[in-house]
């Protein structure tokens, strides 16, 4: 498995050469350093912790953090997450070679946030006639039956906050990569918002 | 900002300078099988909408009796040529009421230049 992080930074169309209109979403991607390596000896599994998007002043980092960057001899970085990767030194960078047009990756984000919605929008409710007197538009209806179970069950949709969770996006193609800018370009959409933080993965 | 620019870029194309109401000769690349040529397309610009790389033009023509209309993304590779046939003059920028004019009334008049 390959990973990489990457900021999005919005979206645009490319043609291909049959000029077909193909609609892409640009995204910054590494490069990333590796900042630990876990051992299934010492931390009961294995995988590679990597660094994305670098902090070039020392204060915004907390002291804990600074020692743990400096113990793998890296700069500092704002997003740290971990890949099952193997064969991969603390202090090897990953960058947006690893990925070449046509390969099919895995797109994890922040989605944005909606608010508080109601469940329609949250959880595909129908709900009622807009018009003919009718005073049933967006509401939920009945939540439940009676005496049994005398209460609302688990898991039943109602309003709240919906989105700004992690959504996870598989099988995107790759359309295009460019190492000289670190960019890639996945055909279709991805979670969050324009600079959103976003783990990329390619099995093999 | 400026990277996705640039990404856009590679893709944009020289567009000769028109104005909508001008009648323009497309020469469309129509791939057939394994063989590719060149099919024109004239009609008037009614429309154009979008910037960069997302710019489209709809072109609108009468074709056999039957209004035929096609929206071709300015910088599209499919685009061989694009040639201005003729000017137009006309006061709208969207000129959809052509659609519902008939015969000597559906003619955008043509505009005249004056030389010094």
């Amino acid at each position: 498995m390959t990973g990489i992080l990457g900021r999005k930074l919005g979206m645009t169309q490319v043609f291909d050469d049959r000029g077909n209109v193909i609609p892409v979403t640009v995204i910054e991607a590494g490069p990333c350093s590796v900042v630990q390596v876990k051992t299934r000896d010492k931390d009961g599994y294995d995988a590679v912790q990597i660094g994305f998007d670098e902090i070039r002043k020392d204060k915004r980092v907390t002291r804990p953090m600074a020692g743990h960057f400096k113990k793998a001899g890296v700069s500092f970085f704002r997003v740290l997450r971990e890949f099952p990767m193997a064969e991969l030194k603390v202090g090897d960078v990953i960058t947006v070679e690893r990925f070449q047009k046509g390969d099919r990756v895995t797109a994890s984000g922040i989605s944005k946030g909606k608010g508080f919605q109601g469940v329609m929008k949250r959880h595909g409710y129908g709900g009622g006639p807009g018009s003919h007197g009718s005073m049933f538009n967006r509401a939920p209806g009945s939540i439940g039956a009676s005496s049994f179970p005398s209460r609302v069950w688990k898991n039943k949709g109602l309003p709240g906050r919906m989105g700004r969770r992690k959504v996870t996006i598989r099988n995107l193609a790759v359309v295009d990569v460019r190492p000289e800018q670190n960019l890639i370009l996945i055909k279709g959409a991805v979670p969050g918002p324009r600079g959103a933080y976003l783990e990329l993965r390619k099995e093999g | 900002m400026e990277m996705i620019r640039s990404v856009e870029e590679a893709f944009v194309r020289e567009i000769p300078p028109f104005n909508i109401g001008d009648t323009l000769r497309i020469n469309v690349r129509v791939v057939e099988g394994d063989k590719e040529r060149i099919q024109p397309f004239e009609g008037v610009v009614i429309a154009r909408r979008g910037s960069g790389i997302k710019e489209t033009i709809m072109l609108r023509k009468v074709s056999y009796g039957v209004g035929v209309e096609r929206i071709f993304p300015l910088h599209s590779p499919v685009i061989e040529k694009i040639k201005v046939v003729r000017r137009g003059d006309v006061r709208r920028a969207k000129l959809y009421y052509l659609r519902q004019k008939k015969g000597k009334a559906a003619k955008v008049k043509e505009k005249e230049i004056f030389r010094r």
